[in-house]
């Protein structure tokens, strides 16, 4: 276990017989297991042993699926990089001394390192897609309300979905069919309108014969020269196949990083507000006013990645600042969305590299916060959209992972599954 | 920028509001980030007004009594508790 994939690791039975019996799974450590310490990498849940599972939990046991460890995340799931981490960095499994990507890197890991068949990791702006590229596996972020987030710690709500990690497209896909659905404990899940289609795993036919791809040119300019040429790479392998391709433009695009972040920072600061050490977490033991003993806790319990957010969160939404930051950026988002929805119009898939950069080497980005926060400029647009998108190799440059990123309509996860299949 | 600079009292202040003690250094550290990622955020103020129909439905669950967490499974993971209840610091 040199990489330091998991936080925990466990065995947790499931089903004799299901669509998933006999895989492995490994679950990122902020989906709630039964029993099973729950940390969120964070010291402050160090010790936190969740009394009920997450509905994604329940489902693949019923499937069969035996569970064999919690993986390791950056704090609270943020990070790019998996190095905010109480719990140290996991290395990347698939590029050995680099990051394994964030903030589902251990669930990548876990995956590329064959120490599990699948994983379940959690994408809020792009904490799939982001580890399954820099591991060169296959991690798909469901449209916002295919999968239950009941059992989830959250982070920004509004933007999340735990969706899974896989060596290959058909597998990843097959998870999905596993965990996708609506949830009487999460209100904000829906049927999959597409449902009469079959399953998500039977659409990874390789089958992009006729499929229009639209390149959104402003995702490629800001691109690492070698990332944007295996891209290109992908993208010519599927016009082989019969896909055409077209440039589009998505001007609001240029927004959606700071519109993201004003975003998650806004609602984790509000979510965090909850660990104050007395139902749970950290308490530190200290004695006398209520607000002071929190706020040593708290100081004590989180890291410095997660503080700068919930500060900058609560400077957000303060008196005076909230129309000039929040209201802003919940523009932002509707912008962005519309967007999104007219390049669909005219294209079955749009299509980019999922990271503009390859693999950080460990410990060579933590200093320069707004520098990691730029690196998720091709993913954070898909949340703020509410889209499903997946992640998928695209090859490889100088023994470094590249992922092409697809993104598609609401509930068109099908097309996803089609287009990175074509890719295998 | 000017008039909203980032002074270290700022940040001590939104540090008390949130509930999170910060050493001197943090202060510091976090004085020099936030002016570079507020000047970020700033850029915002060119997005043009969009149209939004939010499109909300209303999810209702029938109002029925069903089963809970178990008082011990609640309280298992707290650092203290007394007669079967959260026992926290004092108010004031």
């Amino acid at each position: 276990m040199s990489e330091d994939i998991f936080i925990t690791e466990t065995t947790i039975d499931g089903a004799d017989d299901g669509p998933l019996a006999g895989q492995t799974v490994a679950v990122k450590d902020n989906i709630s297991t039964a029993d099973v310490r729950t940390t969120c990498g964070s010291r402050m849940l160090e010790e936190y042993v969740p009394p009920y599972d997450a509905t994604v939990v329940d489902r693949i046991t019923e499937a069969g699926a035996t569970i064999v460890g919690k993986a390791n995340m950056d704090e609270f799931g943020m990070g790019t990089t998996t190095e905010t981490s109480h719990f140290g960095p996991t290395d990347n499994p698939a590029a050995p001394g680099h990051v394994p990507g964030g903030s589902s890197g251990g669930s990548a890991a876990a995956v590329a390192a064959s120490e599990a068949d699948l994983a379940l990791g959690s994408d809020t702006g792009g904490s799939i897609r982001c580890p399954a590229a820099f591991c060169g596996v296959v991690g798909i972020k469901p449209t916002y309300g295919l999968v239950s987030r009941y059992g989830l710690v959250a982070y920004a709500n509004s933007l999340e979905q735990i969706g899974p990690l896989a060596a290959t497209t058909e597998e990843a896909a097959a998870l999905l069919d596993v965990i996708a659905g609506p949830d009487e404990y999460d209100g904000t899940t829906r049927e999959d309108p597409n449902a009469d289609c079959g399953s998500y795993a039977a659409a990874a036919d390789g089958d992009v014969d006729g499929l229009t791809i639209g390149i959104p040119t402003e995702l490629l300019e800001g691109a690492d020269e070698a990332v944007v040429e295996t891209f290109w790479d992908a993208i010519g392998t599927l016009e082989d196949q019969g896909a055409t391709t077209h440039e589009v433009s998505l001007p609001s695009v240029e927004h959606a990083v700071e519109a993201y972040y004003v975003i998650a920072m806004s609602e984790a600061s509000s979510n965090l507000a909850r660990f104050d050490g007395v139902c749970y977490g950290h308490s530190g033991g200290y004695e006398g006013n209520w607000n002071e003993s929190f706020s040593k806790a708290r100081a004590e319990g989180f890291g410095p990645e997660v503080k700068r957010r919930i500060l900058l969160g609560t400077y957000a939404l303060s008196a005076g600042y909230h129309d000039k930051y929040y209201k802003k950026a919940q523009d932002a988002r509707a912008w962005v969305k519309q967007d999104f929805d007219a390049a669909l119009e005219e294209a079955d898939v749009l299509a980019s590299p999922t990271m503009p950069v390859t693999p950080f080497e460990l410990g060579e980005s933590l200093d320069d916060p707004l520098q990691m926060y730029l690196a998720d400029a091709n993913t954070v647009p898909v949340n703020l959209a509410d889209l499903p998108a997946i992640s998928a190799p695209a090859g490889e440059t100088e023994g470094l992972p590249v992922g092409i990123q697809f993104v598609g309509p609401a509930f068109g996860e099908r097309r996803l599954v089609r287009a990175a299949s074509a890719l295998e | 920028m000017s008039e909203d600079a980032v002074t270290p009292e700022a940040v001590r202040h939104v540090a008390a509001l949130a509930r999170v003690d910060l050493e001197d250094d943090e202060v510091d550290q976090f004085t020099e980030q936030f002016a570079d990622i507020l000047a970020a955020f700033e850029t915002l103020d060119s997005v043009p007004d969009v149209e939004t129909d939010a499109d909300l439905t209303n999810v209702m669950r029938a109002d029925e009594v069903r089963d809970s967490l178990e008082t011990n499974a609640a309280l298992r993971n707290a650092p203290d508790s007394e007669d079967d209840y959260f026992k926290g610091p004092n108010v004031s």
